[in-house]
């Protein structure tokens, strides 16, 4: 059928007020692409650099780690691109689990009134914040010096 | 009267013909997930030191290479699912569509054997110096 781009559109995004329902929803895809394709990367290299042997994981700890002081410019700055990564990783990992646990409650039909919906969206938001923030200050306290 | 069960009913509608089949996988896969990325970080926790030596003799131990292998075929299987949603959501154009559909299913797949082989190897060979 031929698409025609001049039809009338119905009302989109743009129009509607933002509410934690719907912020949730566009996270949770948002957070599941990020884990599908930097977060399994990385881990699939962890493991890889495991089984290559001490020097293919001392070159994966030098550009994700840390190269220390004696680490090339593009080892520092691949170092603090990781050091990114891993906290976009780990908040969308706290953010797709719990508005992925919501969503294996709506699953069985509860949470649909109105004002619980609205509260369990920001519940899912708060918590992936305060687990991130405590993973976050957790890893540089105790690995990173930091602190 | 249809005396079939209930998901014998629903199997194959749909305008794909799979019924409840991708939705239901895709629960399935996200409960497996929580199990055995919950393992995963536990078991992070437990490992004495983060150098290499320590890290091999962990992932060749056989109780963490079998659920690590499981962790890697989980959680792409979710993610073949997850992504496919996405293609199908935003991806309007046609040819567009089948091109990244092919290139999702050949990502998962690859990454899959990759990461399963890697482990697998470590398990059975041991870790090289």
């Amino acid at each position: 059928m031929a698409k025609n781009p001049n039809r009338p559109l119905s009302p989109h995004l743009q129009v509607y007020r933002w509410s934690p329902q719907m912020a949730i929803s566009i996270f949770h895809r948002a957070t599941g692409f990020i884990l599908a394709t930097a977060g399994m990367m990385t881990l699939l290299w962890w493991l890889s650099a495991i089984g290559g042997g001490t020097e293919s994981y001392a070159t994966f700890e030098s550009y994700v780690v840390s190269a220390g002081p004696e680490g090339s410019g593009l080892q520092i700055a691949s170092n603090w691109f990781f050091r990114l990564v891993a906290l976009a990783v780990t908040f969308s990992f706290f953010q797709h689990l719990a508005s992925g646990l919501r969503h294996l409650v709506l699953d069985i039909g509860a949470g649909y009134e109105l004002k619980t919906n609205r509260t369990w969206a920001s519940v899912a938001f708060v918590a992936a914040f305060f687990a991130t923030a405590f993973v976050a200050l957790f890893v540089a306290s105790r690995f990173l010096g930091v602190l | 009267m249809d005396s079939r069960t209930n998901i014998g009913r629903v199997r194959g509608l749909g305008s794909a013909k799979h019924g409840g089949e991708h939705w239901l996988k895709q629960r399935l896969t996200a409960i497996g997930n929580v199990l055995l990325v919950t393992w995963f970080v536990l078991s992070l926790f437990m490992i004495p030191s983060f150098d290499h030596g320590a890290l091999a003799r962990w992932l060749a131990q056989p109780l963490v290479a079998v659920p690590m292998i499981l962790m890697i075929a989980n959680i792409f299987s979710h993610v073949k699912l997850g992504l496919q949603v996405l293609i199908e959501d935003y991806v309007h154009d046609d040819g567009l569509k089948f091109a990244a559909m092919t290139l999702l299913n050949f990502y998962v797949i690859a990454s899959a054997v990759f990461g399963i082989f890697v482990v697998a190897k470590l398990a059975f060979t041991g870790a090289p110096a």
